[in-house]
């Protein structure tokens, strides 16, 4: 007998459930996902006169990757401060990765990413330092007052005070009529006649405190729900849900309702070391010398300094030169081993260790060190350590309360205090999908005006293969939203197949029609460990095809018996087999590069050869009848980005 | 010493109390439960009470709930990192070693961060 079956009393659900009870809805443009690029989307569609409904799993007014806040708002490069231009920007975005990347959304960004900034600054966003609080600083621009990071002679990334950076495009989208649709769970693509790779006609959704089901209609559909984030790891007790950087609810719903409807996907093999230990949820709460903290002096546990080199390998003697190029370079791009390639390639504090070090560290140069080391934020230069703890880590969302509030009232003084590294590796096999950084993972592939390969839907943000990050997610959801605003001008009225309807709502209620059975947790961690044990570091067809098994048992077997006590524990079961899908996507991609790949993170002992000419290139999968059919894509499909731009930029009415 | 109403329970989920709220300052707005993203707290069935934690391991603790709240500053709801997420620093005059959550600790440091709690353009 389980315990539960003795609790007689259990407090009532506070709120009124109808499991199935049908809303429909239509509009021209349906945004789904109400982060950073949906609300983006929804703005920029609603500005040209589109009735939007944009539709979010958790609160739009706080959630998505970029949902709790920004500190740097990159690709500005048309400020008037910065000295490249947008063209050399997005150039060096692709070389620096090798043409791993997205050329279409990193050439849109660079273009359009400080018009978005100044529009946040309308909308209720501090984006300079206007009562200058930075007078003198070497990173502020006298006459604009902006702030800028790492690069101080380029200027091409901003320091923000982002906290509210949701809110304020909550807002602007509220006023400009945009319906929300908050708590609900997009769960499936619909398409016309119900077909896989036809149209998109609308999405369906169930509601995580209603249990309601919705059928929204939309001419035109814009997709922005990230990329999977709870894919090889699963342990509250490690590091919560997430192992990643960004919420645990981005679950990549948005992958598998693609995947389900046949989009064709580019890069999803791409996967790369993550799960680093535990300080999961104070990011940016331990010492380290990297982004938000670019460029902190750290020391030894004996107060020593830990070393920073340029690229040629030349110690650098003062804390300034760390944010300057080294002679004969232009700029380089963000810093501390996010840039392979020499000629971005910026500086760096040599790795120590027993320390986890930049991506990519060669273990001769890594140096002795008495372990723990701490970031020295006391002997930094006042405006830098006021700027990195009292702006970057005060002013950004997911870091005021969990770090400066919590950190302060612990009696933390960054004016006296040093804060303790820790060693951040996880095990072998925790994996994260996409290149970490600020790089993306795999996803749809969009063209010049992101649409994907499925007609009338267009993707943004985080969701888009290899895109990158905040900035992007704003630059390219507004873009999107232009475009299927454009579309759903002269789109056909959405018709939806019943029978789709029919069979979604069938598949998505089934768990709360079963009384017992396995609960999502144990189902989240099976499906994570068959991605670690098939799917880890060094992959094979052998492997490979046994994961796709346990997938297929799991399937049938353990997920089929799932079951949910309410509309919340539902929707945490519909989002586990989001990820059992997602699982099976990557596999697939996995099966269909026959070539081991450093840009991708990808291992294959049945193909050795690392990076053969012949493979690099872009694999694209998809579904077609059920079956996968798979495709190619040149890494340079983007085509001249200033003329592809300049054709497909949507002026604004 | 004899107990009479010991009952049985099943473990708690772990970690299990990411926010701390204060009954005699929360007014039960109920400001935190509408902001989670992960939509773990539940309205309390009596009006004008804190929340229900009802899903407390899908916390991950970006304290927006916190900022949310009218009356956070008079400690209405606290973020409370698990242990194994409490960070440790070094006084650098001292020597002192610190860790958050720590019995006896330092005083806080109240400076509020550059341009104050709620900054706007």
């Amino acid at each position: 007998m389980n315990y539960e079956e003795l609790i007689k009393d259990a407090p009532r659900w506070p709120y009124p459930v109808n499991y199935g009870k049908e809303n429909e809805v239509a509009c021209d443009v349906l945004v789904l996902g109400g982060g950073i690029a949906g609300c983006w989307a929804a703005i920029g569609a609603a500005r040209e006169g589109a009735k939007v409904i944009l539709v979010e799993k958790g609160a739009t007014v706080s959630s998505g990757a970029g949902g709790s806040g920004v500190d740097h708002w990159h690709c500005v490069v048309t400020n008037p401060a910065s000295k490249i231009s947008p063209e050399e920007f997005a150039q060096a975005l692709l070389d620096s990765r090798g043409g791993w990347r997205n050329g279409i959304t990193g050439y849109i960004t660079s273009r359009d990413s400080y018009d978005c900034l100044l529009e946040m600054e309308k909308m209720g966003m501090r984006i300079r330092d206007s009562d200058d609080e930075f007078k003198g600083a070497e990173f502020r621009d006298e006459a604009t007052k902006l702030l800028f990071a790492y690069d101080y002679t380029a200027k091409y990334c901003a320091r923000v005070w982002g906290h509210n950076v949701k809110e304020s495009v909550y807002k602007e989208a509220r006023r400009l009529g945009v319906k929300i649709y908050d708590h609900v769970f997009i769960s499936s693509l619909l398409t016309a006649g119900g077909k896989q790779g036809s149209r998109v006609v609308g999405a369906t959704g169930v509601n995580a405190r209603t249990g309601e089901f919705y059928i929204f209609k939309g001419k035109a559909t814009v997709i922005g729900m990230y990329f999977p984030q709870r894919q090889w790891i699963f342990s509250t007790e490690i590091r919560g849900l997430t192992y990643s950087h960004r919420t645990p609810n981005l679950t990549g719903d948005g992958h598998a309702i693609l995947w389900q409807a046949g989009a064709v996907m580019a890069g999803v093999e791409a996967s790369s070391p993550g799960g680093a230990g535990p300080y999961g949820f104070p990011q940016y709460g331990y010492g380290n010398a990297q982004n938000t903290w670019y460029a902190c002096t750290m020391v030894d546990s004996n107060g020593k300094e830990i070393p920073w080199v340029d690229r040629d390998g030349n110690v650098l003697k003062t804390v300034s030169e760390r944010y300057r190029p080294a002679p004969g370079q232009r700029f380089f791009i963000s810093g501390g081993g996010e840039g392979p390639d020499y000629r971005y390639r910026g500086p760096s504090m040599l790795p120590v260790k027993g320390q986890a070090g930049p991506p990519g560290a060669a273990p001769d140069k890594m140096i002795e060190a008495e372990l723990p080391l701490y970031a020295d934020l006391p002997s930094m230069p006042e405006q830098e350590r006021r700027v990195i703890f009292g702006l970057m880590i005060g002013q950004e969302g997911k870091t005021v309360i969990p770090i400066y509030r919590t950190y302060t009232q612990a009696g933390f003084d960054p004016d006296k205090d040093l804060l303790q590294s820790y060693s951040l590796t996880g095990a072998p096999q925790w994996r994260q999908m996409g290149g970490g950084g600020v790089i993306s993972g795999g996803g749809p592939v969009v063209d010049w005006n992101l649409m994907t390969s499925l007609e009338g839907l267009f993707a943004a943000g985080g969701q888009i293969f290899f895109n990158g990050d905040h900035a992007y997610a704003a630059a390219t959801g507004r873009w999107a939203g232009q475009h299927a605003a454009k579309y759903a001008v002269s789109a056909a009225e959405p018709k939806a197949a019943r029978q789709q309807i029919d069979a979604e709502k069938t598949r998505a209620y089934a768990p709360v029609m079963r009384k017992n059975g396995i609960e999502w947790k144990e189902l989240n961690a099976g499906v994570c460990k068959v991605m670690q044990d098939y799917c880890g570091g060094v992959k094979s067809e052998t492997l490979l095809k046994l994961g796709l098994k346990w997938f297929e048992e799991i399937k049938t077997g353990e997920a089929a018996s799932a079951f949910a006590r309410n509309p919340h524990e539902l929707v945490r079961v519909l989002e586990v087999f989001n990820i059992l899908t997602n699982g099976e996507m990557i596999m697939e991609g996995c099966r269909v590069r026959p070539a081991s790949n450093t840009a991708l993170g990808f291992t294959r002992s049945d193909y050795p050869q690392v990076n053969p000419p012949e493979w690099q290139k872009w694999i694209t999968i998809r579904q077609d009848e059920g079956k996968v059919k798979s495709g190619e894509l040149s890494l340079d499909y983007h085509g001249d980005i200033k003329k592809n731009y300049e054709a497909h930029s949507v002026k604004r009415s | 010493m004899a107990e009479e109403d010991i009952r049985m329970f099943p473990n708690m989920v772990t970690p299990n109390n990411p926010v701390i709220f204060d009954k005699s300052v929360c007014n039960g707005c109920n400001n935190c439960v509408a902001t989670c993203v992960m939509d773990i707290l539940m309205p309390n069935p009596e009006k004008g009470k804190p929340p229900i934690i009802l899903y407390p391991d899908e916390c991950w603790y970006d304290g927006v709930c916190v900022t949310a709240c009218p009356v956070w500053q008079k400690g209405a709801i606290t973020l409370n990192h698990p242990i194994n997420q409490r960070a440790r620093f070094k006084r650098k005059a001292t020597g002192e070693h610190f860790r958050i959550g720590m019995p006896n600790p330092p005083p806080p440091n109240n400076k509020p961060p550059v341009s104050g709690w709620d900054a706007k353009p």
